[in-house]
């Protein structure tokens, strides 16, 4: 194994409540409970150990993290210990006030998520009436202060004919960088495979829009894009790699190679209350267990893109295929990859399917998959 | 990039020393660009109100250089940045 490097990016998850309740959450399935979530000053020792340990960019996320009643002071503490530090929200719970504060705190940049283009759209998706005039208003204020804003749109099939009008709504709002990401099935996402699986020619459709939309804008509006996976023939490059550039702090201070690691049964956590967090990142087993490309199995091991995509997403391959350790079933290598694309196209076949929202952190049980 | 363009690094978008890499790094929204030396000393003389020709010309005394190679590897430099959003020029 070559020489672990230090990470440069963290997520920290502040909370998982929402007032949102989109049926894509990116939260685990069984999430934190408030009583369970780290205070202030933990979170601002964290910031240091991260900044410590090389990590330079802090995406600030949830659920919502205007939830968080001290979410000024978070933010002035992450600046403080030296990170860049990033706002990951829907725009709910931030008053005119609150940004100011924000403003004053040194935040760098916001990252507001998109919905849908309309309202109907948006609030249907995000389940919260009114949600989408009330993310405009905050649109407007993060335009006045003068915060540099990216602009996330989260596609699926419900609403990829939307993509044209997003891409107007983020010149519009004078954002300088539009997401444009395809829901990735992870999490909530699983249990809405039916309802929300573009189908492949929305896929291509989306592809083409971006390709030619950057240049068009090129100077302009900068375009990440994130396709739906199901559709392509290469997986992603999942976190650039297992415990290679990035880690994320649950709530209740779990660390976390990525945010969905948790549906990989046969791995153990750290907490950030137990040890330090150069520890877990260079010595947990957790971290340790994909990372470089020791780990892999054919056809990976003898891969020429073994380095380019590292075998693609681990949990991936753990929600469809049942082993963590597998090539990600949405590479064209895998024996697997055939079915998933069936899969797929069944799952976009399903026109009538209801939206499974999200349920609060410690309410009721979710239905079955 | 012409001699009176004015560069200039918008908000969001910062240098800053890497301790633990021990290197210069362009901090900006969701990404963290590694400076060279070159690169590292474009950026120190963008100032938001000396012109381009300015910050080559000052480069080209300071490095003891020639000022259109100077001034072709920072505009090549510099309109990479522009492109992707971390760099505002006005002229």
């Amino acid at each position: 194994m070559t020489t672990v490097p230090p990470p440069i990016a963290m997520l920290a998850e502040l909370t998982h409540r929402c007032p949102l309740s989109c049926p894509y959450c990116s939260n685990p399935i069984e999430m934190a409970r408030q009583e369970a979530e780290m205070d202030t000053d933990t979170w601002a020792r964290i910031f240091r150990e991260a900044a410590a340990l090389g990590v330079l960019q802090l995406h600030i996320s949830g659920g919502e993290p205007a939830s968080r009643r001290d979410l000024v002071q978070l933010v002035r503490a992450a600046r403080r210990a030296g990170l860049y530090t990033n706002l990951i929200t829907s725009g709910i719970g931030l008053t005119e006030r609150r940004l100011r504060e924000l403003d004053e705190a040194g935040l760098d940049h916001v990252q507001l998520s998109l919905q849908g283009t309309t309202p109907e759209m948006a609030d249907e998706i995000g389940g919260y009436r009114g949600g989408y005039k009330r993310k405009m208003q905050v649109a407007e204020w993060i335009g006045d202060i003068g915060f540099p804003l990216t602009l996330n749109a989260v596609l699926h099939r419900r609403n990829m004919h939307q993509l044209p009008r997003a891409l107007e709504m983020a010149q519009d709002m004078g954002a300088r960088r539009i997401e444009v990401a395809t829901v990735q099935f992870h999490g909530w996402a699983l249990k809405n495979r039916d309802a929300l699986m573009p189908t492949r020619e929305q896929a291509q459709e989306a592809t083409r829009i971006v390709t030619e939309a950057r240049k068009t804008l090129k100077g302009t509006l900068v375009i990440d894009y994130v396709p739906a996976d199901y559709h392509e023939d290469y997986p992603k490059r999942c976190m650039g790699g297992w415990g290679t550039s990035g880690l994320n702090v649950a709530p209740d201070g779990l660390v976390l190679p990525c945010h969905a690691a948790q549906s990989i049964p046969h791995l153990s956590f750290e907490r950030v209350q137990d040890k330090p967090l150069a520890d877990i990142w260079y010595h947990s087993t957790a971290f340790n267990a994909y990372r470089g490309t020791g780990w892999m199995a054919e056809p990976c091991r003898s891969c020429e893109r073994k380095t380019v995509d590292f075998g693609g997403c681990r949990c991936q391959a753990m929600a469809i295929l049942g082993d963590a350790g597998a090539t990600d079933p949405v590479c064209s290598k895998s024996p697997h990859h055939g079915a998933l694309q069936a899969r797929a196209n069944e799952h976009a076949a399903q026109v009538d399917a209801p939206l499974v929202h999200r349920m609060s952190p410690g309410t009721a049980k979710e239905p079955a998959e | 990039m012409l001699p009176e363009d004015i560069p200039a690094l918008p908000r969001g978008v910062r240098l800053h020393f890497d301790k633990v890499r021990d290197k210069w790094v362009l901090l900006a929204p969701e990404r963290a660009v590694t400076l060279d030396a070159i690169g590292h000393a474009i950026l120190n003389e963008v100032d938001g109100t000396r012109s381009f020709g300015q910050i080559t010309t000052a480069l080209s005394e300071k490095y003891n250089a020639p000022a259109d190679q100077i001034a072709e590897d920072s505009a090549g430099f510099l309109d990479a940045l522009r492109d992707r959003r971390f760099l505002d020029v006005t002229s």
